[in-house]
């Protein structure tokens, strides 16, 4: 895959040292243009999950589904492709903590200076995918939370977000903290990333998404805005319809 | 060995708006000035195209636009007898990274600071008695006054185009402005921007009572302009996208679209980019700067030799140069000696959330720029009688609501469960009806366990030590927070909100909690070299041919953004270096 230049400056020369092909470059009697300088973002792509297997999938597309119900208006966070975003923010930089200070010493801290774990958030996910499973089998009868019924799959939610779940092998109330997150930044991001599909999150409140002009509008005070929304790749009113 | 380059009249470390300004001064002066810069170069179109700058989760969430803590962070803690801990993620501010600097992904909101801001302990002091003032309160004069540094502020706002209302031109108060500002010697350079609906409410209902509303002052243009060096600037479109993003539509104003363009066609300017400055260099004396060494992003090393250098990164960056470069005498909080890292503040933000009726009210909240809304300064600085109050200092009021970006903006009144149908149901009933942390602009004020110093644990990439921040609020601002909370709570009562949830700030100092990038101080501007680092003209008392810009100079913050400060004192310095530096290069200011 090509590398843009600006990916390599910007990403990579800090934390490949050495590998990155990285210019430190001397401006001098001209602006640096060049045409595409920038480099476009990073489309999530369909297909197989990239991180999740098939069950932690399965596990997942059922959290995402209850911190974001399906409803008569609007999908719910497993047909949005919530799961679907944080599988490919997983695999990305985004799940091994790329760019953030990982250096020790490790010690637990105070609330006010921060998150100072050295879990990654794809480590997490791992862990608490399998240990919240763990928990449901020995709870429900074997049962794994995807199995449950809605009223127990609440439940079970609860109790992590309450800090009533203790795992062995990973701290459940960050998972689920961990997890809401991604779902809902999964949820409202655009499309290209996996997540609000159709723009489902966007229609549901009237956000008119990745628009860059509103100069008629701006004045236009307590009226609705009329037009629907568009991600980076578009609008969806203009896939042509299945015949 | 480092590589070692032709000599230099002059180099600039970092090129954000100080060190774009000071190389454009300066190289005027028919000097020879490198700038190095850090981060990548960056421009405006190029980088941030419109067909996808308006991305959430890339530059809000994910911070593609800043610095990246792997490269450089800072330890962390609230008090003296706390283990500092390492910042790993950013969370309270957002170190900006390249060209342009903090200029980028600014939200272009150019404020003037007030005439007794710059007077601040003599003000005070004189008002209210010396007593008044809390025993560990740390702030001082800045050395200059208002008539120093107005001609700077226009100079700043005319290279940048700020839109706005003046309230006080040549001392006549005039309807519409802000009428608590100090004397403008012209009015804005363009007119105000347009308002949307929630901002107009705020206004009309601030102004029922009794307030004096106005528009804020913004970098985001309200109508094409061309600066006073011939680069030209296009109207906002209100997209919603600027804090934390750059401007493809060349109407924010930034080095790139005010001065960067005339700037390195310029013969004797240039610069390096992607390349990190890890020290400046002294003679055997300590008393003179020699120049700069510094890496690139291959890690090979270089120095550059230089009669002058100006110091131009990021207000925190400044003083960890200084710590590393052992210029000035670090600060000592206990046996209240030295200046590197003294009298470091930040700022303190308070909020209101508001919910109105969706069938009534629909604010459109997406339709922003980056430096809109309406505002007042009734409570900021000394505006007010704080006699009764038991507090001193304070902020300006606003509805500036930026954006409607769902996943940072989609607020749901208290009560209501943080996931399942019914959080579902209350962002959609309240995303268009809401107002979203109405901001109270909170002043700062210095203090004597509130300060800069470097780390006995933990090292950055070069294996040096961190810099550490120890900070934390004091009973001061948090009284002035939960005042100005009330206030604000009773302005969207008036406009018929139906649940009001002021945020009043409240301790301790928080690194995850976003506030504002507005770090200052460390090496503070003053008249005494045992309490500042710096003279009235920002120049070191240490190492006189080392002039050091930006936020780093404020003896404590003021209720305001400081990027027009920052930009007026750049000016400032630089005619100070033109007009008597260059003629007997040495100290200004004979302490």
């Amino acid at each position: 895959m090509h590398l843009h230049r600006r990916e390599l400056l910007a990403t990579a020369a800090w934390f490949v040292a050495g590998t990155a092909a990285a210019r430190a470059g001397l401006i001098s009697g001209h602006l640096p243009w060049q045409p595409n300088a920038g480099y476009p973002p990073i489309a999530a792509r369909p297909g197989p999950w990239l991180f999740f297997s098939s069950d932690e999938a399965a596990t997942v597309e059922a959290i995402v589904d209850r911190i974001i119900p399906p409803d008569p208006q609007t999908a719910g966070g497993k047909e949005a492709g919530c799961a679907v975003y944080i599988d490919r923010q997983l695999a990305g930089p985004y799940g091994k903590d790329e760019g953030l200070f990982r250096g020790g010493p490790f010690q637990p801290g105070t609330k006010s200076q921060g998150p100072q774990s050295p879990v990654t958030p794809a480590e997490l996910y791992r862990k608490g995918i399998a240990a919240l499973d763990k928990h449901c089998r020995d709870k429900f009868g074997g049962k794994r939370f995807a199995d449950l019924s809605e009223t127990d799959k609440d439940a079970v939610l609860h109790d992590l977000d309450a800090s009533q779940v203790k795992f062995e092998q990973a701290d459940g109330k960050v998972f689920f903290d961990q997890i809401l997150k991604d779902t809902q930044q999964g949820f409202f991001a655009d499309p290209i990333y996996g997540g609000n599909k159709d723009m489902v999150a966007w229609k549901m409140i009237g956000f008119p998404g990745a628009r860059y002009n509103y100069l008629d509008w701006i004045e236009r005070h307590n009226e609705r805005f009329p037009l629907p929304p568009v991600g980076i790749v578009g609008s969806i009113n203009w896939t042509p319809k299945k015949s | 060995m480092a590589r070692k380059l032709p000599h230099k009249d002059v180099v600039i470390i970092g090129l954000g708006w100080t060190g774009s300004i000071l190389a454009h001064e300066l190289t005027d002066e028919g000097l020879d000035v490198i700038a190095i810069e850090r981060g990548p170069w960056r421009d405006e179109a190029t980088d941030y195209p419109p067909n996808y700058a308006q991305d959430e989760l890339r530059y809000r969430i994910r911070h593609e636009l800043f610095l990246r803590p792997d490269q450089n962070t800072f330890t962390f803690r609230n008090k003296m007898n706390q283990t500092a801990l390492p910042i790993r993620t950013w969370g309270a501010f957002m170190p900006p990274n390249g060209v342009g600097g903090g200029g980028v992904h600014w939200n272009a909101e150019t404020w003037r600071f007030l005439p007794s801001d710059f007077v601040l302990k003599t003000h005070l002091t004189q008002r209210y008695g010396a007593n008044f003032l809390p025993e560990d309160m740390t702030i001082q004069d800045w050395g200059i006054t208002w008539e120093d540094i107005e001609p700077h502020y226009d100079q700043f706002e005319y290279l940048t185009g700020t839109c706005g209302t003046a309230g006080n031109l040549q001392g006549k108060i005039r309807e519409g402005g802000n009428p608590f500002e100090g004397p403008r010697s012209r009015p804005y350079p363009n007119p105000a921007q347009k308002q949307g609906f929630g901002h107009t409410l705020w206004a009309k209902a601030a102004k029922e009572l009794g307030y004096k509303p106005f528009p804020q002052p913004s970098g985001n243009m309200s109508q094409a302009y061309v600066n006073p060096l011939g680069v030209r600037m296009g109207p906002c479109t209100y997209c919603g996208f600027c804090e934390w993003f750059g401007c493809g539509n060349y109407s924010k104003a930034s080095p790139q679209t005010t001065i960067l363009p005339v700037l390195v066609r310029k013969s004797n300017f240039s610069a390096y980019d992607n390349c990190e400055v890890t020290k400046i260099n002294l003679d055997g004396s300590g008393k003179r700067a020699t120049g700069v060494t510094f890496v690139d992003s291959q890690g090979n090393e270089s120095e550059q030799t230089a009669d002058l250098v100006i110091l131009a990164g990021f207000s925190i960056f400044n003083v960890q140069m200084l710590l590393h470069s052992k210029i000035g005498t670090p600060y000592d909080p206990v046996a209240n000696t030295g200046v590197i890292g003294r009298n470091f503040t930040h700022q303190c933000m308070s909020s209101v959330d508001a919910f109105f009726d969706n069938k009534k009210f629909n604010f459109n909240p997406f339709i922003a720029s980056g430096a809109i809304g309406m505002c007042i300064d009734d409570f900021n600085g000394d505006n007010i009688d704080h006699g009764p109050l038991g507090f001193v200092g304070g902020g300006y009021l606003g509805q500036v609501q930026t954006n409607g970006r769902p996943i940072e903006t989609t607020p749901v009144p208290k009560g209501t469960p943080r996931w399942g149908a019914k959080w579902k149901q209350a962002v959609r009933d309240n995303y268009l009806s809401n107002i979203k942390g109405g901001s109270i602009h909170g002043s700062m004020y210095s203090y004597r366990d509130v300060y800069l110093d470097l780390d006995p644990t933990y090292k950055d990439r070069f294996g040096r030590p961190m810099v550490r921040m120890t900070i934390d609020f004091h009973d001061n601002e948090l009284k002035a927070a939960a005042f100005m909370a009330n206030k604000y709570a009773e302005i969207v009562k008036a406009m018929g909100a139906h649940t009001i949830e002021p945020k009043p700030r409240k301790g301790p100092y928080d690194v995850t909690t976003y506030q504002t990038t507005h770090l200052n101080g460390g090496a503070i501007m003053g008249t005494d070299p045992k309490t500042s680092a710096l003279n009235r003209y920002l120049q070191s008392w240490d190492v006189p041919n080392l002039f050091v810009m930006g936020a780093t100079a404020f003896p404590q913050n003021a209720g305001y953004n400081p990027t027009g400060t920052v930009g007026a004192l750049a000016y400032w310095s630089a005619k100070a270096i033109r007009e008597q530096y260059l003629k007997h290069p040495g100290p200004l200011v004979n302490a």
